[in-house]
């Protein structure tokens, strides 16, 4: 079978951060091939490099044996490779037809061939089985129109490599069918296709090769018939499945039930979700990036309104209306974006630390400026927060600081639930395994925990109960001795 | 070095400069004298006519800004507050119920504003916008496009009158902002205003209600508008539906700017923006002593203002000092 893309050595680096460490990937004509990865493997920006986004630092790419050196997506495209985005990318404002020829209108002098761009419109869209009126404005379609108006524009453009980058993420079940016929279609007329997504049963179903980078660096590249599902997931996050490391999870301390989630869902996002969260110890959230982990924290928090379901604390019903009324229910939510839904940058530390406690208590009844400050001392010295003082703006701080004061906002208010979405990301060492010490204390104190993390050691680690979510359903639930790394990537990896 | 670093020192470094020049530019600048029971002179003129204007409408506006808004409605709402406390008086209406229909109209109008922005979700700049057109259009709806005069003393006095030998408005207005300064720093009120302001999202999701923040700021700015109206049409014993409070917004954005808070919302200073605006009133009052025309008169200002903004760019300040880290003030 002949090589179509041939991209060799790349090397992306952001400043100081090298995205990309070399990486090679070889793309034939007429094949499905997968590219997987965890946050920050470097898929996007290898999309990215490939498309002429970015510009690589190092490397070589060629297509059907003919270097190009793309430095804008319009030279990528004359190269003959088109990418369809997960956010649609076009015009909702023009028709489907000025979407498909957009830049390439066919011309007669000064004036655009109207008759003639809808031909060819019509053309490319009949390739691809669909027929729609293609004078339509494009943003009265549903997404999944929309996205075979992109891939439509690929082929009127006779573009050889096409990249899907997570075309899947807002179709419905008979849509995403729809697009994998029309995927294996372009494949058997000979195009190359990159397909992105997170869903182990939709790689499984059109891929017929699977490339797995991690850290920015190639894994390795595999037939997808000869690949199992958990080789697969170990590739993907880097641990062998052999590894005994870390096994049977945290001793539970029989602690009494602290709430009940019951069938909680948010249809098109996640769930249902069935499990209990028990005084004194922390529950895992365990899955794959986009399998709905952050998506559940944020309906418990009330941040995404639950469409079904229901959360209980003893005989009470909680209400997840809103954060506040999840707050007033002893619920407290520290977001895996601690740039854009933590940290109030201006602000001291000593203020971002009494924020959620004052917030509850309303505008009139002021915290009195001594007890912010003895808070704000208190806690700077439990949590070893590092900084010139409590009235530092919190935006200076390091990003292991800024997390340890988020914690504290939290701690302050002394809920019966804290839910920890990546609280170790983009931290150092140092600062790691001091948040994960704390977990422990804050257990032992009583508080229940909810600990979500890429990072399955950490789950296992600090966990006496796992919740594992696959495709955005719920998958099971690991109690004490079940849990270590091999259950939950064979939960993961399942069918 | 730590005083250069304050927001509120570069205002009043600008202010300082103008007023010595106008020391020695115009004899008798500083001339104060007591006559009749009350003070008389430039200085007072300053601060009288500051007051009732770019204090007042920037007094409000700070907190707008604060939040990350903005609001060019207040102009308008000027001229609306100023026509209804005029027609009330002539309908035989007691003074304090003229000022408080007057006042009661210009916060509801402020307070539409903030459920634009912060229920149905507009850009501040447009929902004003409109309320500056709309809010334009009421007043000459209200007075038939017509001044209104009207011969009340109680309602003169306000704008006239001398309390303890100052002028109504100035221990109006400077009473307003000590009161002001103070409930936002007793209660949250403040806390509340600056994070919404940083990072909303983050805000709400430590449970503050940010609409709720952002309604009352924009009530809180229609409120401000509505007495500086009254005081505008008290002046002169007329409401002139057209020309009340026509593009006084821009005054007092210049006023919160000047005052160092930032427009991207954040940390605010009260006592800045009242700089802000004694510095624009004794720029105003400058050019025209030195007989500049009125028509060119804004070029000189522009120039000042520049000046006053490029000196809060922190970039620019770090040349004063070896640090460069802003501390707030």
């Amino acid at each position: 079978m002949s090589e179509l893309l041939h991209a060799e050595g790349i090397v992306k680096r952001f400043g100081s951060f090298t995205a990309l460490k070399g990486v090679t990937f070889r793309l034939r004509a007429g094949e499905i091939h997968a590219l997987m990865g965890e946050n920050g493997a470097g898929k996007s920006t290898l999309i990215k490099v490939l498309t002429g986004v970015h510009e690589a630092d190092g490397g070589t790419v060629t297509v059907a044996g003919r270097g190009i050196r793309a430095a804008s997506p319009r030279e990528a495209e004359a190269a003959g490779i088109s990418t369809v985005y997960q956010e649609v990318n076009l015009l909702p404002n023009l028709s489907v037809a000025e979407n498909i020829l957009m830049g390439r209108q066919p011309m007669r002098g000064p004036f655009i061939r109207h008759g003639e761009v809808k031909r060819r419109a019509r053309a490319a869209l009949a390739r691809l089985g669909l027929e729609v009126d293609v004078g339509a404005l494009l943003g009265t379609f549903p997404v999944a129109v929309q996205q075979m108006t992109a891939i439509a524009r690929a082929l009127d453009q006779e573009a050889r490599v096409l990249i899907l980058d997570e075309p899947t993420s807002s179709l419905d079940a008979r849509e995403s069918e729809e697009l994998f016929a029309v995927m294996r279609r372009l494949r058997d007329e000979g195009m190359g296709i990159v397909f992105v997504s997170h869903f182990l049963d939709q790689i499984y179903a059109v891929s017929d090769r699977i490339t797995v980078l991690r850290d920015g660096a190639l894994v390795g590249t595999w037939e997808a018939a000869g690949l199992p599902r958990l080789e697969l997931v170990s590739h993907m996050i880097g641990k062998e499945v052999t590894a005994g490391g870390g096994d049977g999870g945290v001793i539970s301390v029989g602690g009494a039930e602290a709430f009940r989630v019951e069938g909680l869902e948010r249809k098109g996002t996640v769930g249902p979700l069935t499990f209990s969260v028990m005084a004194g110890e922390a529950t895992g959230l365990a899955g794959l990036l986009g399998s709905g982990r952050t998506e559940t924290a944020r309906m418990l928090f009330g941040i995404d309104a639950a469409t079904g379901g229901r959360v209980t604390a003893g005989a009470e019903a909680v209400d997840l209306g809103s954060p506040r009324a999840a707050m007033a229910a002893g619920l407290a939510f520290c977001s895996e974006d601690r740039k854009v839904e933590g940290i109030i940058p201006s602000l001291s530390v000593r203020e971002n630390i009494v924020l959620a406690m004052q917030a509850s208590r309303g505008v009139l009844r002021r915290v009195p400026r001594a007890e912010q400050e003895a808070l704000a001392a208190r806690f700077i010295a439990a949590l070893n927060i590092r900084t010139r003082g409590p009235e530092t703006p919190i935006g200076t701080l390091s990003g292991g600081n800024q997390q340890k004061c988020l914690l504290a906002r939290w701690m302050a208010m002394q809920p019966r639930l804290l839910i920890l979405d990546e609280p170790t990301r983009g931290i150092d060492v140092g600062a790691k395994a001091e948040i994960e010490a704390l977990c422990g204390e804050l257990r032992r104190a009583g508080m229940s925990i909810l600990f979500i993390s890429a990072e399955l050691e950490e789950v296992v680690r600090n966990c006496s109960r796992v919740v594992v979510l696959r495709d955005r359903r719920q998958a099971a639930v690991l109690d004490g001795p079940a849990i270590s790394l091999r259950t939950i990537m064979e939960t993961v990896a399942a069918s | 070095m730590k005083v250069f670093r304050s927001t509120l020192v570069w205002p009043l470094v600008a202010l300082v400069v103008l007023l010595v020049f106008n020391a020695v530019a115009s004899p008798g600048f500083f001339h104060v004298e007591w006559k009749d029971g009350r003070l008389f002179g430039t200085v007072v003129d300053i601060f009288n006519q500051g007051a009732r204007v770019p204090m007042l409408l920037a007094l409000g506006m700070t907190l707008v800004i604060a939040t990350g808004g903005v609001d060019l409605s207040v102009g308008s709402i000027m001229a609306v507050s100023g026509a209804v406390a005029a027609m009330q008086v002539n309908a035989g209406a007691p003074m304090v119920q003229a000022v408080g229909a007057g006042l009661g109209l210009a916060t509801l109008l402020g307070l539409v504003n903030g459920v634009l922005i912060a229920r149905v979700g507009l850009q501040p700049i447009i929902a004003t916008l409109v309320m500056m057109v709309a809010g334009r259009g009421l007043a000459m709806l209200l007075t038939g496009s017509q001044m209104v005069p009207f011969a009340n003393r109680s309602l003169t006095w306000l704008a006239n009158g001398s309390v303890g030998g100052l002028p109504v408005p100035v221990v109006l207005v400077l009473g307003l902002a000590v009161v002001t300064g103070w409930v936002l720093r007793r209660t949250a009120a403040g806390l509340f205003i600056e994070a919404t302001g940083d990072n909303e999202k983050a805000s709400r999701l430590a449970g503050i209600q940010t609409g709720g923040v952002r309604l009352a700021v924009y009530g809180f700015s229609g409120f401000c508008a509505g007495l500086s109206g009254v005081l505008e049409a008290a002046n002169i014993s007329a409401a002139d539906p057209a020309r009340i409070g026509d593009t006084r917004e821009l005054d007092a954005i210049f006023a919160v700017v000047a005052g160092g808070t930032a427009l991207t919302g954040g940390r605010f200073s009260l006592a800045g923006s009242v700089v802000g605006a004694l510095l624009l009133q004794t720029l105003t009052l400058t050019l025209y002593n030195q007989n500049v025309a009125p028509a060119v008169a804004p070029v000189p200002k522009a120039v000042v203002i520049l000046a006053v903004c490029l000196l809060h760019s922190p970039r620019l300040r770090a040349r004063f000092g070896k640090r460069t880290q802003p501390v707030a003030a």
